[in-house]
């Protein structure tokens, strides 16, 4: 390769690296930031600001979820397996949100630890799975990639 | 000397001739692709046990977020041979690759927000899969920017490859954001390593409408870059012969 056209390939390399390693500096540092919610975890072990806008997320417990029988109020329990977080809203709950499932929340937490909520996500796991299929692995929890595996405790 | 294929690959006269008899194939098998993977994939595949119907937007959404990933490297490798080479046609390229690219991620971001809405209840989260790929339209918008930003040609051009190759560092971000980070956006159904957690009769048209895409890229890049060619060398003989129908007689 000429010599010419063997320094500008130096000069791309270069470009390459140093925007990594400036971007990855940068990740780095913001790396709790990017997140976009705090696991149950981190809330009850006091890692999350106290009355200030932030999301929750993790599965929603099988059995937490009660409904107000003369309001769209709703209360569940959210969990990532070593905690659990109580979890209040009022409001419409998206179709895909159901026991068992992941679920993002948006709103804040009060002092005595309840979150309560001002939007309710769902959140999708990554399995695709047509009704017949799913229909034989219903109670083996198979088709819940997110939520699979987790120790819900007693 | 072993590098002379390379630059004759360069031409832009070499690359119109040649690209002129592979596009009638290319954009047939694109549209078989297209067409047999959309009528498979919106009809014929099994609805979602949880999302019914509305999962099918997954055909155009996952096609169309992979390719304008992959396209972003195919703008920055031309950026770089460019730069390197000072080869006229891989500029033309990176210049197409971005506006297609651009068109794509817009489409991604587009589907993927329409698909959001019935799934996770709301339009937009900002968390890192959608903020990083925002990022990513907003580089390829840069690029097509800077093209047009300078008086001179060969300025901008070396200052939009040089974009191009600053902003790869975002691909494998967003490509592990979802491992790396609490997103709301799912990680990948589509596994390299382990099984894909999609069922087989869904996941065959949507690896044809992937590969549908890919050819449609491909399509839509030689078309731009084609346009550009004749933009471009518009007072060169061969060109001036082309369109004034003497060509005809080659």
């Amino acid at each position: 390769m000429h010599p010419i056209r063997k320094q500008r390939l130096m000069f791309v390399i270069f470009i390459v690296c140093f925007s990594s390693l400036a971007v990855g500096l940068m990740a780095y540092a913001l790396r709790e930031n990017i997140n976009l919610f705090y696991p149950p975890s981190k809330i009850v072990s006091g890692e999350a600001p106290v009355d200030t806008l932030i999301r929750a997320g993790g599965c929603v417990l099988p059995g937490s979820v009660e409904r107000a029988g003369d309001s769209l109020a709703v209360s569940f329990l959210v969990t990532d397996g070593a905690a659990q977080l109580q979890v209040q809203y009022e409001g419409i709950l998206p179709d895909l949100f159901a026991e068992g499932e992941a679920a993002v929340v948006h709103g804040r937490l009060d002092g005595d630890g309840v979150f309560q909520a001002s939007q309710v996500l769902a959140k999708h796991d990554e399995t695709y799975t047509p009704s017949e299929v799913a229909d034989t692995v219903q109670n083996t929890n198979e088709h819940q990639a997110v939520c699979e595996g987790l120790d819900y405790g007693t | 000397m072993t590098w002379q294929w390379f630059h004759r690959l360069g031409s832009p006269r070499w690359f119109y001739e040649k690209s002129g008899n592979w596009l009638p194939w290319l954009t047939a098998v694109t549209a078989l692709l297209l067409v047999v993977g959309s009528i498979w994939g919106l009809a014929f595949a099994p609805a979602d046990a949880k999302q019914g119907n509305s999962y099918r937007i997954i055909y155009i959404h996952m096609p169309t977020a992979v390719v304008s990933l992959a396209g972003y490297y195919v703008m920055a490798i031309s950026g770089a041979v460019g730069l390197i080479w000072r080869m006229k046609l891989a500029y033309m390229m990176m210049k197409s690759a971005a506006i297609v690219g651009a068109m794509l991620t817009f489409l991604a971001l587009f589907t993927g927000a329409v698909w959001g809405k019935p799934t996770w209840g709301t339009w937009w989260v900002w968390d890192a899969r959608t903020a990083f790929m925002v990022l990513m339209l907003f580089l390829y918008l840069g690029v097509i920017a800077l093209q047009e930003a300078y008086q001179s040609h060969d300025t901008a051009t070396k200052a939009s490859a040089i974009l191009a190759l600053v902003g790869t560092v975002n691909i494998p971000i967003i490509y592990k954001s979802v491992d790396w980070w609490y997103t709301l956006h799912q990680p990948a159904t589509i596994k390299f390593t382990s099984e894909s957690t999609i069922h087989p009769s869904m996941l065959y048209p949507l690896l044809t409408m992937i590969a549908g895409v890919y050819c449609l890229y491909t399509v839509a890049l030689i078309l731009y870059t084609r346009a550009e060619v004749l933009q471009r060398e518009k007072r060169t003989k061969w060109v001036q012969q082309l369109v004034t129908g003497a060509g005809e007689a080659r």
